[in-house]
Formats: C-alpha cells, sequence, structure tokens
C-alpha cells in the first residue's frame, strides 16, 4: 500500500510538471513553479542529511581507527571548524571567505593542474592498451585541437588557423555533428529514462 | 502555411514525449509476449557481469560512484541510470560479505542510493537494516567530490568501479585511482567532456546513449528493452526530420 501510494504520488506530480513544460495553462504554471520549488527545498534538506552522513562516515572511521582514519580526523575537524565559522559569522563575511579563498580555491586549483598530468599519461597508457582506429582518431583530433588554441610564439600556420584552417574544419563540421549527435543519445536516454519513471517501471524511491 | 504556429516547441516536444511513451508500452506489451530481439553486444556490459562474480568469489567490494549531478536538473536522468545499475549490482552482489558501496556528489543521490541498498537488503535477505556507509555523500564541489572519492577505491578492497552519472573533467582523477588500484573502470557520463575524458581513462568507456542502456544490458525489466527499441525507433525519426528540414531549408520552404 505504502508503495502504491509514493508510486501514484510521483506519477501525479511528475505528469503535472510535464504537461507545464509544454501547454501554457496559468494554473499548470503556477503548479510546476511551486512543486518545482518543494523540490529545491527538498533538495536542501537532503543536502543537510548528507553532510550529516559524510560526519558520520568518517566519525565512524575514526572510531574504528580504519586505514586512512588521521585524513578523516582532519575531514571531521575542517568540518566542524567551517561550519562554526560560517554558521557564527555568516556565508560572506571575511573569515568565511578567507576559508575558501586560502583553502579551498588552492587545493582545487592544484588538483587541476595535476589533471593535466593525468590526462597525458593516461592518453599514452590508451596508445599503448588499445590502439585502435578511434584510439588515433582521438589522439589526432586532440592534438590538433591543441596545436590550433595554443600560442605558437605568434606564428600562424596558414593550414592550421585561421577561419578557414584545419582546426576551424573539424572543429565546426566533424566535432560539432559528432557532438550532436552523441547528445542527441543523451537527449534520448534522458526522455525514455523519464518516462519510465512517469509509467512507474522504474522507482529510484520509496524502499 | 504557417510552419512556426505547427511546428512550435510545446506542441512538437508534447507530441514526441506521448509517441515516446505510446512506443515504450506498446514494445513493454510486445516483450512480455514475445522473444525480444537480442540486444546487440557492449563488452562493457559482458565485463562487468564477469566482474561482479569474481568480485563475489574474491571477497571484494564493488564501488558504484553517482556523479554530482542532483535528481532536479537535466542531469537527472544520467543519475537515475547510475541508481538502476546499483540496484542492479547490489541484487547480483547480495551473496557477498562485502555488499557494494555507492558514492555521490549530491545529498538527494546519497539518500536515493542507501534507499536502493535497503531495498535490495529487504527484497534478498529479508533485513531493513543497511549499513549508513553503502551510500554515502563524498564532497560538494567536483573537486572535493573526486578528492572524496579517492580513498574509497584505495583504501576497501575495491574490484572495480561504476561510474554512471554526470561528471565533469574532474573524472579524471577517480579513473586514474581505480587504474592504480589495479581495479576495472567502466564509466559513462551524460556531459561529453566527460565522455571524452572517460574515452581517455577508463578500462569500458560508454559513449553516448550506451549509458542509458545499462537497465536493458543488466536485465532490469521489460520496460527497459522496449525503452531501447523505442529510442532506436526515435532516432531514426530524428534522422529523417534533420535531412527532411535540410530539405526544405534548401529549397526555400521553410
Amino acid at each position: 500500500m505504502k508503495l502504491s501510494i509514493s508510486v501514484a504520488i510521483a506519477i501525479a506530480f511528475g505528469v503535472i510538471v510535464l504537461l507545464g513544460y509544454f501547454v501554457d495553462l496559468p494554473l499548470l504554471r503556477l503548479l510546476t513553479d511551486i512543486f518545482l520549488r518543494y523540490a529545491s527545498i527538498l533538495a536542501a534538506v537532503a543536502l543537510w542529511v548528507g553532510l550529516v552522513n559524510l560526519f558520520a562516515v568518517h566519525w565512524r572511521k575514526v572510531k574504528r581507527s580504519e586505514k586512512g582514519s588521521p585524513y578523516s580526523v582532519i575531514v571531521l575537524i575542517s568540518f566542524g571548524i567551517t561550519v562554526f565559522i560560517v554558521a557564527y559569522f555568516g556565508p560572506t563575511a571575511k573569515w568565511s571567505l578567507w576559508i575558501f579563498n586560502n583553502i579551498q580555491i588552492p587545493i582545487e586549483t592544484s588538483l587541476v593542474a595535476l589533471l593535466v598530468v593525468i590526462l597525458v599519461f593516461a592518453t599514452i597508457r590508451m596508445m599503448r592498451k588499445r590502439l585502435n582506429w578511434f584510439t588515433l582518431v582521438f589522439v589526432g583530433a586532440a592534438l590538433l585541437m591543441l596545436l590550433g588554441s595554443a600560442p605558437l610564439f605568434g606564428v600562424e600556420l596558414p593550414l592550421l588557423h585561421g577561419p578557414n584552417g584545419l582546426r576551424a574544419l573539424v572543429s565546426q563540421i566533424a566535432v560539432a555533428a559528432g557532438a550532436r549527435g552523441l547528445l542527441f543519445g543523451v537527449a534520448l536516454g534522458t526522455i525514455a529514462t523519464g518516462l519510465r519513471i512517469l509509467i512507474g517501471a522504474d522507482r529510484p524511491y520509496g524502499g | 502555411m504557417n510552419f512556426t504556429a505547427l511546428f512550435s516547441v510545446g506542441v512538437l516536444g508534447l507530441v514526441f514525449v506521448l509517441v515516446f511513451l505510446g512506443l515504450i508500452v506498446l514494445f513493454v506489451v510486445y516483450e512480455r509476449s514475445h522473444q525480444g530481439r537480442p540486444l546487440r553486444p557492449i563488452p562493457a556490459f559482458d565485463r562487468i557481469r564477469r566482474e561482479i562474480g569474481l568480485a563475489v568469489e574474491a571477497g571484494k567490494r564493488l564501488h558504484i560512484t553517482l556523479g554530482r549531478g542532483g535528481i532536479t536538473g537535466q542531469e537527472a536522468g544520467s543519475a537515475l541510470i547510475g541508481l538502476q545499475v546499483l540496484e542492479r549490482i547490489a541484487r547480483t552482489a547480495s551473496i557477498s560479505d562485502k555488499p557494494p558501496v555507492a558514492t555521490s556528489g549530491d545529498g538527494s543521490l546519497a539518500i536515493l542510493s542507501q534507499d536502493t541498498s535497503r531495498a535490495v537488503l529487504r527484497t534478498t535477505s529479508g533485513e531493513s537494516q543497511v549499513d549508513p556507509s553503502s551510500g554515502r555523500l563524498v564532497g560538494l564541489t567536483p573537486y572535493a567530490y573526486a578528492a572524496g572519492t579517492l580513498p574509497v577505491i584505495l583504501d576497501e578492497q575495491v574490484a572495480a568501479t561504476i561510474l554512471a552519472g554526470h561528471f565533469g573533467s574532474e573524472v579524471a582523477l577517480i579513473t586514474d585511482a581505480a587504474e592504480r588500484n589495479g581495479s576495472l573502470t567502466l564509466a559513462g557520463s551524460d556531459n561529453l567532456s566527460a565522455q571524452a575524458v572517460i574515452f581517455a581513462t577508463a578500462d569500458e568507456p560508454l559513449i553516448g546513449e550506451e549509458l542509458y542502456a545499462a537497465g536493458a544490458y543488466l536485465n532490469a525489466g521489460p520496460a527497459h528493452q522496449a525503452s531501447l527499441r523505442a529510442q532506436d525507433i526515435l532516432r531514426w525519426v530524428l534522422v529523417g526530420a534533420i535531412l527532411a528540414g535540410a530539405a526544405l531549408k534548401l529549397i526555400g520552404l521553410l
């Protein structure tokens, strides 16, 4: 019974929101707007539940002295300090922004720098493990785009640069067409996933 | 003829969705009464089925990471597919000592992943108690999410990492950790940048709509096979519409 009620609620709300996108009726638009606002509020509550889960997982790791527990201690201390400062001083206060600008941004920037190295190594690894036509086209296109985008000490290669160059030709025709094809596939898959939920075939809710 | 009014986005969109829905329902009925056409082989799904068996035998864990997209935005589709994959894998690996662990970068997804694990436990072993760490929120920004996922891969005896959801280029940090750990990576995303990175870094990349076929390949039910067939038909309809539109534009009718 409980499951039937949750399915009925999901289908009813889903149908109303979907119709609100396509049918221009003031009542439908109002209902869609209200439901989406409720969804945003619930997502914010879910965020808090998720943060409690994050804290609990690391707390348990420290209590059981599992592998990597010293890092969990750092997470817990940082978590506590950040929550206290942001709750006490406010999210846009000087100290809150100090944490953001001097701790979070530098750490994330260093991860971006690391990403470049990882991608270069991954490409070499891919060439060794999976050398086929798709890999060659992929690496060739990536190198062409890099060469075409990077400044070559002010040198412009006539075949590569410019509005009729190879880079523009590949990016505007081959890459754009390929990307649109992939996006069509993704869009069809997303609609199919939504429709399966609307007919109650998929139920990622209610246990 | 007023083509603009006839093909207004609202009307055309609603018709498209209704046709899609009709095709899915039609194919569900057909799949139930007939033995459906076999699906084209996708090596990634064969490999993950084999890997689940090996992980259960070796007493290792499977890790599913659901990305950092929410369930209310455009990226919800891939996240919901991730939950579907989690459900199928948790069910298949339910006899294992180490149940699969799910990580995500969104609060709602963390709750839903725990809910999915609980539902599988309830139907397979009659227990409703679920380990709270089986569905974890690991970080809220893209790089915090990637960094939070790494200890799960490196410290928790993970045999395979399945990435299904919304990611950005930070996905490379996760696949690289799995590679260094010697575990299999199967990955798919709705984001094109992430798909490019996944193609270069994952053992088994799922490109384009292949991620959305996961339910059909992991035997999640006739609705999944039916929606796959409906997608195939509508893809050809779209190709025809694009070509017809280009031809009409060329002769000056549009």
